[in-house]
């Protein structure tokens, strides 16, 4: 018949079929490097090699020679490639160059203790420290000024008052809302509410900030009178509305994947719709009601403009009616300042690494979650 | 006995026609009403900020304002104008597509047409593209910066022996590829949905006629899926032209006096334009309406790019009905 | 024998002695398939004669789909599949390893059960496969769409709406669409998977007389439940029951005279 040919006859489909798949696996790589680049910016303070101490002690630059490369890669805050590109002379530029300017650090300085201390230690950028003219030990995040404090608690505060209060106000409300979409409501109200709700994830982030910023700023103030118009409890609620369509369609096709079956069985017993609902459904549902949590926790987590439009000094403080900063709004607000391949710099990229990878870990979990139970549902049909 | 008598726990009707309830079934009332009311809550704050930029942003729009390039001090009303931020985000936009729907559509033509489904691999894939959509916007403007300028921008420019940064610095370039990395899973999604709702007939009848998988894909498949891939494209578009968070780092200008036209160049930007008039405004009462101006403007930008490529999938849709 | 209440089946009367003497075009030869651990075809050995229609009857799940599919390897793309002993089609094993399958589907032809026109024209519809093959000239295609049109008894119905949409055509018309589509490129060989089982009485009286037409120029294998027209249209028919080849012969012994005695029971009515 003459059909022998086999698969050399025809090389562009097998070569369209391996550029295919090479195309797919660029998903894979690039969720490793978004990882890798971001970390590779702050791997020298993860390393501990980078060194704010104004005050070092000198090394004069005759003795270029007598210290090992690392020490003096480290002395001279180089990265690997900077320092292998220089030769000798260079590098003994470079001492003079440092040795004038710890020379010049004005003497009443010099006898400050906290001169002395690399801020960008892990001990300092975890744990409180007094510091000179405060009058007890404190968590201070504050890269600008001679001494660079960086400690990193109070960003962490920040982020978890503003992602707690945001989830506090979302949760209930999406979740009320998917059980009443998905279970209670008529078919019609249901063709038109879950459009409207999913419009809501449309509205970007800055427009939401602006609503913040201007209206729900002082409907709130005159709701509860508190002192600072513009602090962490409104950013709280306006993350929490924009979390709120993502929570909801993630719970709400929760719900609606638990077979009518059991709906059904139950409202012919005589139950009402509600009983059904809670007392059927959600129970069933919970895994992917769960998801949708965890799901909605990592999109607050990462949310920025929002939190930096409406509230932005850096306090350490577990009141909800202060300002409050987090760590996606302080990376966003101070990188433009920061000297790039400086401490600050490097920082702000730790905790970018940081941040990804605390979503990263809640996406796993909130995707393992839902799969478990999509299957388990499959798998009792 | 003719007549069957009713077992005693069961109420007496009256005349046996009507089914009455007995008592109020007030936890289901009370609850079943907190969820509604939780609904027309979140609803009822949708309309009010539409409603909001809508009334206040109407009154101050004008042809003049989306047609001037502004001067430095864009917080004076009467000269003030949003045409660069309009330019910038429709081009970096733009130039996302470019990138993000190839690499989109291959992947999900890979997932649903050759990736054998219980491969390791094809697990991996999938939850990386689930991972890239969880990823936070800054996030992905570290990776801009890192990755893109400081990594590729700047070796770039060593190879091309620029003496001094043309590639290794914020650029419409960067942005775009960094935004086509952020909504690349939704494009992902929405293909592999459309493809996944044709119906596996048609592949093997191409398939018995002779035809290679290729083929199959690109003259049945592909033609059928079109719409599904456009609203992909549209979610990804209505997606990127709101998100500020990845451009901070990447591209965006505080101002420029004239608009980009290299993709080297920096660009203004609407998102970015609204967050600089709300946080740095030197008088917030003569600023407000050139605010929800600009807002309303971003709003219609994005409705209306949805409402083109909507009618356009419409269109598709209809012509493939139709005819071959 | 005497016992067997036979159904009326009316067999026309040129059917006996229809079977061809020639060579067989296919050769089945000790043929298994297994789906994952469990085996669907068991050693079947069977020999298809040329431009004869060949029936494959039995009840669900014996087999004869599955087999049908080997001709083509429609199965390849089906993961977890296994192949035992071999197809001969005009003397070539298909399942050899240099066998390119793209050919063996243009010189095999496959209409499906359910019928599948491309959402194109009737026109592009037929065009589908001879595009394929590198026939793109406008008079070419012309008049091969119109020929296949015709052989499949549709172009009279068809012939002023060319352009329009294949999917407004009825059930009927749309798998007499898909025989046409099958037809275009010259196949030896025709695959039919139950054709008309979804089909009204009506049609499928149609589809059964242009089977009858088709056999002067195509070799045809057709899949079929419907005991009577396996009676009706095929010149040999072979039997299957749970994966094995229980008996085949010309269909007017297998319908009157049958061998075996499940062939018997199964032509009689008593189960399947």
């Amino acid at each position: 018949m003459g059909i022998h040919r086999g698969h050399r006859a025809r090389p562009l489909e097998w070569l369209a079929e391996k550029f295919i798949f090479l195309v797919s696996l660029s998903t894979i790589l690039m969720v490793f490097l978004i990882f890798l680049f971001v970390a590779r910016e702050a791997l020298p303070i993860f390393f501990g090699q980078a060194n704010t101490a104004l005050v070092q002690k000198v090394i004069p630059p005759e003795e270029v020679d007598k210290l090992s490369p690392a020490k003096l890669q480290e002395y001279l805050e180089l990265t690997p490639q900077q320092f292998a590109a220089m030769d000798k002379d260079s590098l003994k530029a470079l001492m003079e160059v440092k040795q004038e300017a710890l020379d010049e650090i004005p003497a009443n300085f010099r006898n400050d203790p906290d001169a002395r201390i690399n801020t960008t230690e892990w001990t300092y950028l975890l744990l409180p420290h007094q510091w000179s003219g405060y009058d007890k030990p404190e968590y201070i995040w504050q890269p600008v000024g001679q001494i660079q404090k960086y400690n990193i608690i109070p960003l962490l505060v920040g982020t978890l008052k503003v992602t707690l209060i945001g989830l506090l106000f979302a949760v209930p409300l999406a979740v009320g809302a998917a059980i009443y979409v998905s279970q209670l409501a008529r078919p019609r109200v249901r063709e038109i509410v879950k459009p409207a709700i999913e419009l809501l994830s449309g509205i970007p982030s800055v427009v939401v900030g602006v609503f913040a910023l201007l209206i729900m700023a002082t409907v709130l103030q005159t709701l509860f009178g508190y002192q600072t118009r513009l602090n962490a409890f409104v950013a709280g609620c306006a993350l929490g509305f924009a979390v709120i369509p993502v929570i909801f369609s993630i719970a709400e096709d929760a719900l609606t994947s638990v077979p009518r079956a059991y709906t059904q069985a139950a409202l012919a017993l005589g139950a009402s719709r509600w009983q059904t609902a809670w007392q059927i459904v959600l129970p069933a549902a919970l895994p992917g009601v769960f998801a949708a949590t965890v799901l909605g926790f990592g999109r607050a987590i990462g949310e920025t403009m929002i939190v930096l439009m409406v509230c932005s000094a850096s306090v350490m403080s577990w009141n909800i009616f202060d300002s409050a900063r987090s760590i996606t709004t302080t990376i966003a607000a101070e990188m433009a300042e920061a000297v790039s391949g400086g401490p600050h710099y490097r920082i702000l990229f730790m905790l970018g690494a940081l941040l990804f990878a605390a979503t990263f870990v809640s996406n796993m979990i909130g995707g393992l979650v839902i799969q478990r139970f999509k299957s388990k549902l499959e798998g009792k049909r | 006995m003719n007549t069957i008598t009713p077992p005693q726990y069961l109420p007496e009707t009256p005349q046996g026609r009507h089914f009455r309830a007995e008592k109020f079934d007030f936890g289901s009332f009370f609850f079943g009403g907190l969820t509604g009311l939780a609904t027309l809550f979140i609803l009822g704050i949708l309309a009010v900020i539409l409603l909001n930029i809508l009334i206040n942003g109407w009154s101050a729009i004008s042809w003049h304002f989306v047609s001037t390039i502004p001067k430095k001090d864009f917080f004076d009303a009467r000269t003030t104008g949003v045409l660069p931020m309009i330019v910038g985000t429709t081009i970096r936009v733009f130039v996302m597509t470019i990138f993000v729907i190839p690499v989109g559509v291959i992947t999900a033509i890979y997932l649903t047409e050759y990736a054998p489904n219980t491969s390791l691999v094809t697990r991996v894939i999938r939850a990386a593209v689930n991972n890239l959509a969880g990823v936070p916007s800054i996030v992905f403007g570290l990776f801009g910066l890192g990755f893109f300028i400081n990594f590729i921008g700047k070796n770039l420019d060593a190879l091309l022996h620029n003496p001094s940064a043309v590639w290794g610095q914020p650029a419409l370039i960067w942005a775009a590829l960094t935004l086509a990395v952020m909504t690349l899973p939704v494009v992902i999604v929405a293909t592999e949905e459309s493809l996944k709702a044709i119906p596996p007939g048609l592949r093997e009848a191409s398939l018995a006629l002779g035809a290679t998988k290729l083929e199959t894909i690109l003259r049945i498949v592909l033609p059928q899926a079109l719409p599904g891939i456009m609203t992909g494209g549209i979610l990804a578009v209505s997606r990127a032209a709101g998100e500020v968070a990845p451009i901070l780092f990447t591209g965006v200008a505080y101002y420029m006096a004239s608009l980009p036209h290299h993709v080297t160049d920096q660009f203004m930007d609407l998102g970015y334009h609204v967050f600089v008039l709300s946080t740095q405004s030197p008088n917030i009462d003569q600023t407000r309406p050139i605010l929800y101006a600009t807002v309303l403007v971003l709003l219609m930008l994005t409705f209306a790019l949805n409402i083109v490529a909507i009618i356009i999938r419409a269109r598709m849709r209809k012509k493939l009905r139709a005819l071959g | 024998m005497a016992d067997i209440i036979l159904p009326k089946i009316n067999l026309p009367e040129a059917k006996a002695g229809a079977v061809t003497t020639g060579a067989p075009l296919i050769e089945i030869e000790q043929l298994s398939l297994h789906y994952g651990a469990s085996k669907a075809l068991k050693n079947i050995s069977l020999n298809l004669g040329e431009k004869i229609v060949t029936a494959f009857i039995g009840p669900s799940g014996c087999g004869k789909s599955t087999l049908l599919r080997c001709f083509n390897r429609m199965n390849d793309l089906i993961d977890n599949v296994r192949i035992d002993g071999a197809i001969r089609i005009g003397g070539h094993d298909i399942y050899a390893r240099n066998v390119d399958v793209i050919e063996l589907r243009k010189r095999v032809g496959m209409v499906f059960q359910k019928s599948n026109p491309f959402p194109k024209s009737i026109y592009e519809n037929v065009a589908y496969g001879l595009r394929l093959h590198g026939v793109n000239h406008k008079a070419a295609l012309d008049e091969a769409v119109e020929k296949s049109l015709q052989q499949s008894a549709l172009w009279e119905e068809v012939k002023d709406r060319l352009h329009s949409s294949a999917l407004g055509l009825s059930g009927g018309q749309q798998q007499r669409l898909c025989i046409a589509r099958a037809i275009a490129i010259k196949p030896e060989i025709i695959l039919m998977d139950e054709p008309a089982s979804a089909l009204d009485p009506i049609a499928t009286s149609r589809i059964e007389d242009l089977i009858l037409d088709l056999k002067k120029d195509f070799t045809i294998v057709i899949v079929t439940h419907n005991m009577q027209q396996a009676a009706r249209i095929s010149d040999q028919t072979a039997f299957f029951y749970i994966g094995e080849l229980v008996e085949f012969g010309p269909t007017a012994k297998i319908f009157t005279n049958p061998a075996q005695k499940r062939t018997e029971d199964y032509v009689t009515g008593r189960f399947g």
